[in-house]
């Protein structure tokens, strides 16, 4: 059944008709073209699809778009520009924490929720927090370096 | 080291602005208009005969636009359905009969994801069932189920003319070599240590999963983004396919989220091109993660191994490796020699038998995997090098040391090491772990030990990587090469070898993306022969181009072009900075226009003396070798059987770190991905099914199982004809990791486990057989 609902995306409000059967990464990726948020393992356990629904992080691919109705949704397309990077991005930047980059979206969005909640994680709230998100490259050390940094650029420590 | 300008400099990645942001360029992005999406039907069974397909429900549905399979391919005029880099034993979708689970049956394309796979439920397919094979060594008894009653060569690479099916039988390739005298050096030993290994079959979980896009464009050729390794190949392969000229295809990749092996060769691109030209459309098949798993694998082995020992030097050593091939060899031959002929390891040992086998079995194709067959073997030998170092009292460090082959000793293979730092990784490795330094006594439950593996991998060879650079007249250049960037940092230290050898700034070097209508041929981007092949290409393409600007600086200026040097986008005399011009006023001087290009080409083909085929004997089997080495320090639970690593460091050879940072990430992340399959990834099966086939189930590496201590080592023994000595390291930091850990389990409690991964359980079983759980010992 198509239904209509409302969702504000990075900022902005959208009137969207939706599938009951879309997913929220459906909806954001082919409606919203948002590209950023990327499907991997389809049942919610890699973190690849890691967006912030009213400021806590969860797996698009494994929530219905129908539900979300009334919801704020935040993808790394609304945090910084190239000219004004986000200090999260900024930090994942300067300590080499992106290779491959597929992941590094929903590791990102991942890491802005822990630092909202924990201005000054200690490095096992950082592990236990990104535990979720899983990079094969195997650049966990840079990204755990990446979290520290952006914690102490956002003035945290 | 010399004084380089940008070579060995720590430079940030070009895509690192990307990358963050998320809008890196990706196939899954890509919507042209018209697009079709692309849903599979599988096969429920790991082997049965196709008695009937009814299609004729699916391709009344709406939104439906072409319903395919099997005998439509073979039934298109032109259209070879078969395809393979070893043999051309894969259908496109399965002709009569399928061989494993999950092998792709029908394909459906439709106006969405969901109308195509709604219509794949009303496709009706009788499948009469045949015995299945599942394990590798029941598969080569005679009596076997036989997987292919036929094989059809492929002809793809020249390396594999050589590879020829064995006639009724599941072995579809064996690798020999023969050294010395095996049988009258067992019959001299005093020690005999006989061993048996396994690996299981494991997945490589690319975050992105496999993706390709076709369409037909408006003159008729066929357009290709795929999630690809291997550009070049899947040109030549489609082309040879689809009954067209190379240049009537043209094969795209932008960025890849991830490899690691599993992007190689042809995929989904077969279906994809081929639904595209029946339609008329863009067509996109995107994998799910399950697909996934039944798409490509590492190959599960069976590794036997004996050696004898005579007074404390190693005599004698058979090897005898079976790998499960699955239901297609994929580039399974290719690895059965190649890592086959390193399964004795990099030791002095005089008298050596090894027979490598690569068998099919009735499971999803297995093919190349980060560190191509090298981490199963080493897996094997250096566990065993532990388990005679300990048997004959001596310290395993010292024992590598004593018996690892140095600069100019020839590999058993008869082919001499060169350029090859494994003693100094070991060294160094030992060094980092405090090999020396006493244990902290035990308490409570748990046990420390520590460990140590390596071993050498052979790059592949021949192969062949040509580049073409393009200097502009504004000092700026274009770097044409088909090597895919997915995540090793190909992009920027392709652009660091070429703004050094111009002579140019590294921000005024641009590095095309693959793109077979202008990026020339490249063999694969995997291997860790990246650095080391389209480095020398592009090289070389660079100097070709310098030589022609140095040529037009020393006829304006009237000196000699061997005076010359170029830095910072100038050409100048050497010694006298001022005498000189810029690249601007150089291309002024030499066309009397700023509207043109001067352009180089590069090529490196490392070549072989072929393999003798009774001996496996080569003067050169090889262009280089790169060196590994793990060291670790784990803790052992006695009442439940967990291992945790608490420090890892990887040692490895990278001949010429051109970014040191680059051979550090990849070092660390070999060994991560690396770690997972030594402690819990198996794919397990029942019956011909996976019973674990998606990440919630099969579990990878996490932020929680890299220990606090995990350090990268770059050892750099510059290797002569790399380009600025280097040599690649993508694989290396993988390779000896599972070796390390069991050999630091068994220094931790005393006990041997011969099959990854190193569960719980397994360990606790291990534990209990030995007497040694609650703290019993």
């Amino acid at each position: 059944m198509e239904r209509n609902i409302s969702l504000t995306v990075n900022g902005e409000q959208h009137e969207l008709q939706v599938n009951d059967a879309d997913t929220l990464l459906e909806v954001l990726r082919d409606s919203l073209k948002l590209w950023s948020v990327r499907e991997s393992c389809g049942v919610g356990a890699c973190g690849s699809c890691t967006v912030l629904l009213d400021g806590r992080p969860v797996s698009a691919c494994f929530l219905l778009a129908a539900r979300q109705d009334s919801r704020t949704v935040e993808t790394v397309e609304g945090l910084g520009s190239d000219d004004a990077l986000h200090p999260i991005q900024q930090a994942f930047l300067e300590n080499d924490a992106a290779q491959c980059g597929y992941c590094t979206p929903g590791f990102i969005m991942a890491a802005k929720a822990l630092l909202e909640e924990h201005g000054d994680p200690s490095d096992d709230q950082i592990r236990e927090y990104l535990s979720g998100n899983l990079c094969r490259c195997g650049g966990y050390p840079n990204i755990m370096r990446a979290v520290r940094a952006a914690a102490a650029r956002m003035g945290g420590g | 080291m010399a004084d380089y300008s940008i070579v060995g400099k720590p430079v940030d990645r070009r895509d690192a602005v990307q990358k963050v942001t998320g809008r890196a360029l990706h196939v899954g992005n890509m919507e042209p208009p018209g697009l079709l999406h692309v849903a599979v039907l599988r096969s429920p069974h790991p082997h049965a005969r196709i008695v009937r397909i009814d299609k004729s429900r699916a391709e009344a549905q709406p939104g439906v636009a072409a319903v395919l399979t099997g005998a439509d391919i073979a039934a298109m005029p032109g259209i070879t359905p078969y395809h393979g880099p070893a043999f051309a034993d894969q259908p496109v979708l399965a002709i009569d009969r399928v061989r494993h689970e999950g092998e792709q049956v029908v394909a459906v394309a439709a106006e969405s994801r969901r109308a195509a796979e709604e219509a794949l439920e009303s496709v009706e397919v009788a499948y009469e069932t045949l015995p299945v094979v599942l394990d590798v060594l029941d598969a080569i008894r005679p009596d076997a189920p036989i997987v292919h009653d036929e094989i059809r060569p492929s002809g793809a690479f020249a390396d594999l003319a050589h590879v020829k099916a064995g006639d009724r039988s599941n072995i579809c390739y064996h690798y020999k070599l023969r050294k010395g005298d095996v049988d009258k050096a067992f019959a001299e030993a005093d020690r005999i240590f006989e061993d048996v290994f396994t690996a299981p079959p494991a997945q490589h979980v690319p975050m992105e999963p496999h993706v390709s896009l076709a369409y037909v464009d408006e003159s008729g050729r066929i357009n290709i983004h795929t999630a690809s390794q291997s550009p070049s190949f899947v040109r030549g392969e489609l082309a040879r396919m689809l009954g067209v000229p190379m240049n009537r295809i043209r094969v795209r990749v932008p960025y890849l989220g991830g490899g690691y092996g599993a992007k190689l060769y042809n995929k989904l691109e077969p279906i994809v091109a081929i639904l595209a030209m029946k339609t008329g459309r863009p067509v996109k098949y995107s994998l799910s993660r399950e697909e996934e798993f039944q798409t490509v694998t590492k190959h599960g082995v069976v590794v036997k191994l004996k050696t004898a020992v005579r007074g404390s030097a190693m005599t004698a050593r058979k090897c005898e490796v079976y790998w499960d091939t699955g239901a297609f060899a994929e580039i399974g031959p290719r690895i059965v020699h190649k890592s086959g002929y390193t399964s004795s390891g990099p030791y002095k040992i005089p008298n050596v038998s090894i027979d490598s086998y690569c068998v099919y079995t009735n499971k999803p194709p297995a093919g190349p995997f980060r560190g191509f067959g090298v981490p199963q073997v080493i897996w094997a030998y250096d566990s065993q090098m532990d388990i005679v170092a300990r048997g004959l009292g001596v310290d395993p460090v010292e024992f590598r040391l004593e018996h690892a082959l140095e600069e100019g000793d020839l590999f058993v293979t008869g082919t001499p090491i060169h350029a090859c730092g494994l003693k100094e990784a070991v060294q160094r490795a030992a060094d980092a772990v405090e090999w020396d330094k006493p244990k902290e006594p035990a308490s409570g439950t748990k046990r420390r030990g520590k460990g140590i593996a390596c071993g050498v991998k052979a790059v592949l060879t021949p192969s062949i990587s040509g580049a073409i650079v393009i200097l502009n007249a504004d000092g700026s250049a274009n770097v044409l090469s088909s090597t895919v960037e997915m995540g090793q940092g190909s992009e920027s230290l392709l652009a660091q070898i070429a703004a050094e050898e111009l002579g140019i700034s590294f921000d005024k070097v641009h590095v095309v993306q693959p793109d077979t209508d202008v990026t020339p041929y490249d063999t694969i981007s995997a291997g860790s022969r990246s650095t080391y092949h389209m480095g020398n290409a592009v090289r070389t393409a660079a100097a070709n181009v310098k030589a022609e600007l140095f040529e037009a600086v020393a006829g304006k200026l009237e000196i000699d072009a061997a005076d010359l040097e170029a830095c910072d986008g100038r050409v100048f005399v050497r010694g006298a900075e001022e005498r000189g011009m810029t690249v601007t006023e150089a291309f002024l001087a030499r066309f009397g226009s700023l509207g043109t290009t001067m352009v180089g080409e590069g090529l490196c083909q490392p070549v072989v003396t072929p393999m003798d085929p009774e001996t496996g004997m080569s003067e050169k089997c090889t262009e280089y070798w790169f060196a590994s080495a793990s060291a670790v320090e784990v803790e052992v639970d006695l009442e439940t059987g967990r291992l945790e690593v608490l420090q890892f460091h990887a040692a490895g050879d990278a001949g010429t770190a051109i970014n040191p940072k680059y051979c550090e990430q990849q070092l660390v992340g070999a060994a991560t991905m690396h770690l997972g399959l030594t402690l819990f990834e198996q794919m397990v099966f029942q019956d011909g099914q996976l019973l674990n086939g998606s990440l919630l189930d099969y579990q990878i590496a996490s932020i929680k199982d890299v220990p606090a201590a995990c350090n990268p080592i770059v050892v750099q023994v510059p290797h002569k004809d790399g380009p600025f000595g280097a040599k690649g390291i993508g694989e290396t930091g993988a390779l000896t990791v599972a070796a390390a850990v069991a050999n630091a389990l068994e220094d931790a409690v005393g006990v041997r486990v011969r099959d990854i991964p190193l569960t719980a359980e397994r360990i606790y079983e291990a534990l209990k057989a030995a007497g040694k759980v609650n703290g019993s010992e």
